[in-house]
């Protein structure tokens, strides 16, 4: 086990480090000047090349990618171009109200879909599945936004349910905070929540007819048991799967979803950064979400690894 | 053990009727078992037998449903209990012991929690149902069954799953025992310890069993009375000794006739193969030669070296037949895929007409490759289903560049006669045929190139008895009128005595004993030669 972790560690390794490759050269790649947007349009070329030769914009590119893979590594993010505060300091208020956002929505999207899923399989040509699959259907095609906008003009606006926008740290008030994320969440889980009772619903479908389960069956064992203690792990499998995909859709969402709720998120922060040419700023904000998301496949891979015993010992099957 | 005072009516099914969706399969079966008698379900697949023990169980899979009859069990009817009280009926009063070891296992679940459930579901709770689960585990001949209760399916034996899955089902002491085909996926030494030691403990609980097999030899030799099943209706019943020695039914009559055992036995009785010893042939000479083979895999993990084949020499007449025979990991698969062309020897040499197609250059290798065609198991699984029959057996002309496109047809027709099929099988699908039709494509398709050798892999040990015995009839045809070669592999020394001239026998890699059939089969001087003869089921026919 632990030689696997290690070697998984390592292809996490390289695969951050192509990345960065991806990342410094597609920054750079954006059309317009940094040092026209912070210098203004009536600057002269002393002055512009002052501020090239600052941010070290002069050098050859490979030189600009070392001296940006070594301030990566020592945790230095560089300072914003446009406001001059440590991109670090950004990060640090926003990253967790993203973090918060996005682990709650997977939580609800996870626990809802594989709850829909089980209910779906275990009433087969019943009410239950047509309602969960009605419900999953509804909210695949309904898009964020909109849900979003509906939700805070009834539960919000309406029913006053929920605040409709704004976010407190949950250092300062526990309460206030699981009230300003709980629809923002909920909004954006709904469409993995969907994914993921379908997959489990499919998944089960299949489980249940193996011959395993018949045995257990034949054990004597009720149907509500077998589905939990036979067919679910055995299901789960593809759900985690999948929700490891879609985490990369999760953060998109989060960008929106935060604009709707105007939650003062990582979102937030890139599309500000993304209009101001604010390359220090973009470029953190996209190696940590790489950073994130290769964290996430590694979290996968060794859930896999838990769940399915054959996974564990090197390739042995 | 037939019915009497002292061995009172345990079940009694009287006009079982089930269907799947509106297709009867299982019609009016009458059958009944007396308290610890051993009653056989005997019939080829298809024949209603499996249904019969999931509707004893009221575990009919997906459309299925049981649409006429009663099934007592002790004066209460099963057809018409309730879901609840069949859960008290499943594993407490009838345990099922199923088919396949490798896919009746959670394969996520400690095999220890697997026993303990069977236990759990009677309600028993506490650290009476780890000790109860550890003594069912040594009871059932699980070694250790400290350690191996905490480990999972995948780091078992099938042999070990299967003795699991036993002690499974005698968890909770049932009256009967369903043992639906149980050591079918199982090597025949492996089967015969499995089934001797389930035959004891079923005798030692005094517990009835219903055996259910498609080898009419191994019903035989395991029970009290053989019933025959043909078409989801019952044929015949009677003891083993009435229904081998007088069967009334035409159908059994049949498969007493064609079962590989009886073909043993005779010949162990004095009658021998006609056909002439390969030295007698026109062409004489061998089309295969292999020397000194070896072929040796890494094993992951733990930087050894796994012998698959361990200095291999054996011969294959030309126009004769020698038959590589061993248990699951012997070699004998890895031997043909060298032989094929798809893997290289680590070292020695398989050659085809005296030249290696490992080494070959490209262009020989392909002229060799055509010389040797192989036909697999699982004709199932060796068709493209997307493809028609034309297709598939033309594809080998197309790919060596045989004659045109008009040509190649007249040949797909030629190859249909020559496999027994009616040309019109051209057009359909894999699908539309049966398993046998099936394997006469996939030997139509291994003799499209005319090869000068087939290598048969297991080709007929998916296939019912008599649909085997016909295919094996037109092996020996064609061998006779094309002159072809056979490298015939199979783990059944039972099928290959029918038709091989010689035998290798393989274990883990190594020749254990090789020479002619007759001499193999009448003198065998390895005891694990011996061991394989004494496995094969169907001792009763020797009586």
């Amino acid at each position: 086990m632990r030689s696997y972790l290690l070697a998984r560690l390592g292809q996490s390794a390289v695969t951050l480090l192509l990345a960065s490759v991806v990342i410094f050269l597609g920054v750079r790649m954006l059309p317009g000047d940094p040092a026209l947007a912070m210098a203004g349009e009536e600057a002269t070329p002393e002055r512009l090349a002052m501020i090239r030769a600052d941010l070290g914009l002069d050098q050859p590119v490979w030189v600009q990618y070392g001296r940006f893979l070594a301030e990566v590594a020592s945790g230095d993010l560089g300072e914003s171009t446009r406001t001059g505060a440590s991109v670090a300091s950004m990060i640090g208020a926003t990253l967790p109200v993203t973090l918060w956002l996005s682990l709650y929505a997977i939580v609800v999207a996870v626990v809802s879909g594989v709850v829909l899923g089980l209910v779906a399989e275990r009433y087969r040509g019943r009410w239950p599945e047509w309602m969960a699959n009605a419900a999953a259907l509804t909210s695949l095609s309904v898009p964020n936004f909109w849900l979003g906008m509906l939700a805070i003009l009834y539960l919000c606006i309406g029913l006053g349910l929920f605040p409709a926008s704004g976010y407190v740290p949950i250092t300062e008030d526990p309460v206030g905070w699981l009230v300003h994320l709980t629809l923002p969440a909920l909004i954006l889980g709904t469409g993995l929540a969907a994914v993921i009772m379908r997959q489990t619903r499919a998944s089960m479908i299949e489980t249940m007819r193996t011959d395993y389960v018949r045995t257990a069956r034949a054990k004597g064992l009720g149907r509500t048991r077998v589905l939990l203690r036979y067919g679910l792990r055995n299901s789960l499998i593809v759900v985690v799967t999948i929700a490891g995909l879609q985490l990369g859709g999760l953060i998109s969402g989060a960008v929106v979803t935060e604009q709707i709720f105007a939650l003062p998120g990582f979102g937030k922060l890139t599309l500000d950064a993304v209009f101001q040419r604010d390359y220090p700023v973009i470029q953190a904000v996209v190696v940590l979400t790489t950073v994130g998301y290769v964290l996430v496949n590694l979290a996968v891979d060794v859930l896999y690894s838990v769940i399915d015993p054959r996974i564990r010992v090197g390739g042995r099957s | 053990m037939p019915q009497d005072a002292e061995n009172p009516l345990l079940l009694s099914v009287r006009g079982l009727n089930v269907a799947y969706g509106d297709t009867p399969v299982v019609r009016d079966v009458d059958l009944d078992v007396a308290r610890g008698e051993r009653v056989a379900l005997v019939g080829q697949s298809g024949s209603g037998k499996s249904t019969v023990v999931a509707a004893l169980l009221r575990l009919l899979p997906g459309g299925g449903r049981i649409t006429g009859g009663i099934i007592e069990l002790d004066r209460e009817d099963l057809a018409a209990a309730s879901e609840a009280r069949m859960r008290a009926v499943r594993g407490g009063r009838i345990a099922l012991v199923p088919q396949d070891p490798g896919t009746n296992l959670n394969p996520a679940m400690r095999l220890g929690d697997q026993v303990a459930d069977a236990l759990r579901a009677d309600g028993l709770r506490g650290p009476a149902v780890r000790r109860r689960v550890l003594e069912l585990l040594a009871e059932a001949g699980v070694p250790e069954p400290e350690r191996r209760a905490r480990q999972f399916p995948h780091e078992f034996s099938g042999g070990m799953r299967q003795r699991v899955l036993i002690a499974v089902a005698l968890a909770r002491e049932p009256e009967l025992l369903l043992a639906d085909e149980p050591t079918s996926a199982l090597d025949v030494t492996v089967q015969r310890r499995i089934l001797d030691h389930l035959g004891a403990l079923a005798e030692a609980h005094g517990t009835a069993m219903i055996l259910v097999t498609h080898d009419l030899g191994l019903a035989a030799d395991r029970a009290d009375r053989v019933v025959v099943m043909l078409d989801g209706r019952i044929v015949e019943q009677g003891t083993p000794e009435q229904v081998l020695r007088s069967p009334q039914h035409e159908y059994t009559r049949r498969l007493v006739a064609a079962a590989p055992a009886a073909v043993v036995t005779q010949a162990e009785a004095g009658a021998s193969r006609e056909a002439p010893p390969p030295s007698d042939r026109e062409a004489s000479g061998d089309v295969v030669t292999v020397r000194d083979l070896v072929k040796e895999y890494k094993v992951r993990g733990r930087g050894g070296l796994l012998r698959a084949v361990d200095d291999v020499s054996f011969d294959v007449p030309r126009g004769g037949t020698t038959a590589l025979v061993g248990e699951s990991g012997s070699g004998k698969t890895t031997v043909s895929r060298i032989l094929l062309g798809l893997e290289a020897p680590t070292s020695g040499e398989a050659l085809v007409d005296g030249r290696t197609i490992a080494g070959a250059a490209r262009a020989e290798r392909r002229a060799l490759r055509r010389r040797v065609q192989p036909v697999f198991q699982d004709p199932y699984a060796s068709l493209d289903p997307t493809h028609t029959v034309e297709r598939v057996i033309d594809e080998p002309l197309r790919i060596f560049g045989i004659g045109d496109r008009d040509s190649r047809r007249a040949r797909v027709a030629e190859l249909l006669d020559q496999v027994a099929l009616p040309r019109d099988v051209a057009q359909r699908r894999p699908g539309e045929l049966s398993g046998g039709q099936r394997q006469r494509v996939a030997i139509a398709r291994a003799l499209a190139p005319e090869p000068e050798l087939l290598v048969l892999d297991e080709a007929v040990s998916a296939l019912d008895v008599l649909v085997q015995e016909q295919i094996l009839d037109l092996l020996a045809d064609l061998q006779e009128r094309l002159g072809v070669s056979y490298l015939f592999i199979s783990h059944d020394l039972a099928v290959v005595r029918g038709i091989a001239d010689n035998v290798v026998v393989l274990r883990q890699g190594r020749v254990e004993e090789q020479g002619s059939v007759d001499d193999v089969f009448h003198a065998p001087r390895a005891d694990y030669t011996r061991d394989l003869l004494g496995a094969i089921p169907g001792a009763a026919f020797a009586r």
